[in-house]
């Protein structure tokens, strides 16, 4: 895979949220993120969202990987992004993913609630690790020439 | 070969002489601290003190010293987010034998460098950011240092990528500044040996000069760390023991003071039952606790605010308005001993709840939570339940009565089910006030250093029945 040449690695924050121990799918999304180059500080299960805010201050990530695979994501996730914002980190990549919601939803109707959240993208269950990797070169990518453009 | 040991210490000069072949505590001898005036007068009165137990003062082959006089090593730490490097800066601080007496954590606001300039610390410990993480607010609080009317030494211990800007920073505004490894060069990965290294070396180097201790240069070989990094050091050698000499495994030791109680603990703190999940920072190995809120007399209101008139009462059989009134008495008289059977009663009481509550902040906690699956256990600090020896020192302890029931309170309590204390443990006495000795030995003599240990502390449960035994005479 291409990675654009920075100097410094992009740093990602991940972790599942919540009273959730599924540790297993986040594990293999942290090896893939590294593998595609990016460096990771893996919180494990049963991460308070204040931990996942805390980690990404010392680390100064740039974006936040939020796993939750028992049906309350919804609950946990709420005031993600407000969060951040109280932090200083308005600008961070806030990406959630897994078993977000209790029953069978159709998932256009559960990405939209988590993109009001405030978060940059959703992912439903069964989402390919590569797929992940490919929007957040994508969108780390448009957030490079934004920058650019702006500095002209 | 022999060896004398000193203690500066913030009342008392002490001295212990000790040969090594044979392997003896010859005497010991005590001065006061005359560190505000002039330190040699102390020690010379400590010496005569020794000279006179001795028959004469031999000449020693080692002088070894360590000091908590002038308010002990003062320090600030600054770090970044509370729960973690700015954590992990106190930890370090701690662990090297400091007082701190000021954590801040963010950036520094003109009302944090002004109470800085007020505490006017003896080193000032500059933390934030992992390696290659955040290095604004490490910087921007380099800045704030840099103007800041501060002589002390800054020891920069942050992140990698920040650290030059940080040390030119200050260094262009004549700070003295070191540089050393991050305390968390990782997230969640404490690394406080370097920065431990980096504050002894500054103490021997400039704040046992700063102190006026070098005054009595030609009475001692070396200042080698504040006291209690030797009773730290003590510990250590005695758990792990040295060479052919085996230590006492896991241990924690328990030193209640007239200001403060400290709680050292040796040991990794991993949970000791399956299937528990840790969160939090991790804890240091050798941890060092300070309760500045709990002390036999200057902060004896501590104890009592914290335990209450009517559980001190209980234990005393005083009546707690009457314990309140004792407790005025004797916190304004720091040297005062207990003159009779209630004196010493509330003595042991506040000894006692003085040990329970140090020992409880020290260890850490489980906590069960419930998911969709089942409850899980969650572990945040040290699992010191399989700890096998606790030592007490401190002069309540020494001169108490019933040392082991005092000692007693640092176990798991069924009252408190969720604190991971000591669930049983050998309870011993180091009534010589031997475990700096110890630790200061160990720096030429370390097999003989736990040998001396060993053989002098008391195993206190012991006491009723035998008189009192040293462990090693069994």
């Amino acid at each position: 895979m291409e990675r654009p040449s920075k100097p410094r690695r992009r740093t990602l924050v991940t972790g599942v949220i919540g009273v959730d121990t599924h540790i297993v799918g986040n594990r293999i999304l942290s090896m893939a993120l590294e593998k595609a180059g990016y460096k990771v500080v893996p919180l494990g299960a049963l991460t308070p969202a204040e931990e996942f805010i805390k980690a990404a201050i010392e680390t100064a990530a740039d974006g936040v990987m939020v796993s939750s695979l028992y049906g309350q994501g919804e609950l946990d996730c709420r005031g993600f992004r407000e969060l951040c914002i109280e932090a200083g980190l308005d600008d961070i990549l806030l990406y959630v993913g897994g078993n977000l919601v209790v029953g069978k939803q159709p998932w256009p109707d559960v990405e939209k609630r988590f993109l009001d959240m405030g978060f940059d993208r959703a992912f439903p269950p069964g989402t390919r690790t590569a797929e992940v990797i490919e929007k957040l070169d994508a969108d780390f990518a448009d957030r490079d020439s934004d920058h650019t453009s702006a500095s002209r | 070969m022999n060896a004398l040991l000193i203690d500066f210490g913030s009342t008392y000069t002490k001295l212990r002489a000790v040969t090594l072949d044979p392997l003896n505590i010859v005497a010991s001898g005590q001065g006061p601290s005359t560190i505000s005036t002039d330190v040699t007068e102390g020690m010379h009165a400590a010496l005569n003190d020794l000279g006179t137990r001795m028959g004469a003062l031999p000449k020693f082959d080692h002088r070894l010293a360590c000091s908590s006089a002038a308010g002990g090593l003062r320090m600030v730490t600054v770090g970044l987010v509370r729960e973690l490097t700015a954590e992990a800066a106190r930890q370090a601080a701690l662990g090297a034998g400091a007082r701190l007496v000021g954590a801040f954590s963010q950036r520094l606001t003109a009302g944090d460098v002004a109470d800085i300039q007020r505490l006017s610390p003896d080193i000032v410990l500059l933390a934030g950011g992992t390696d290659g993480g955040n290095s604004e607010v490490i910087l921007h609080n380099a800045k704030a240092l840099a103007s800041a009317r501060l002589i002390c030494p800054v020891i920069v211990a942050g992140n990698r990528a920040a650290a030059d800007d940080a040390r030119a920073a200050m260094e262009a505004k004549g700070k003295t500044i070191v540089v050393t490894d991050n305390v968390m060069p990782e997230f969640g990965e404490l690394n406080t040996e370097p920065a431990r290294g980096a504050i002894r070396q500054v103490f021997i180097e400039r704040i046992v000069h700063a102190k006026g201790i070098d005054r009595a240069a030609q009475l001692f070989d070396e200042v080698l760390m504040p006291t209690p990094t030797a009773v730290l050091e003590g510990a250590r050698l005695l758990s792990e023991g040295y060479g052919s000499e085996p230590g006492l495994g896991p241990l924690m030791v328990v030193d209640v003071g007239g200001a403060t109680t400290d709680v050292h603990s040796v040991a990794s703190g991993e949970p000791n039952q399956a299937g528990v999940i840790r969160r939090g920072l991790p804890e240091p190995y050798m941890k060092r606790t300070v309760e500045g809120d709990l002390g036999m007399r200057h902060n004896a209101r501590g104890i009592l605010a914290e335990a209450g008139a009517k559980s001190i009462g209980a234990i005393a059989g005083i009546e707690p308005a009457r314990v309140e009134a004792m407790v005025e008495r004797i916190a304004s008289d720091a040297v005062h001993l207990p003159a009779d059977k209630e004196e010493r009663a509330l003595d042991f009481a506040l000894g006692h709840a003085a040990v329970r509550i140090s020992a409880r902040r020290h260890a850490g906690t489980i906590e069960t939570v419930y998911i969709v699956n089942g409850p899980v256990t969650v572990q945040r600090g040290k699992d010191l339940s399989g700890i096998g020896t606790i030592i007490g020192t401190g002069g309540v302890l020494a001169h108490a009565d019933a040392t082991a029931n005092i000692l007693r309170a640092a176990l798991a309590d069924e009252k408190e089910p969720l604190s991971l204390r000591p669930r049983q443990s050998r309870l011993l006495l180091d009534a010589n006030y031997l475990l700096y000795a110890v630790g200061l030995l160990a720096s030429v003599a370390p097999e003989e250093a736990v040998r001396l240990g060993k053989a002098h502390l008391e195993d206190v449960e012991e006491e009723r029945g035998h008189g009192r035994n040293t462990i090693s005479g069994g």
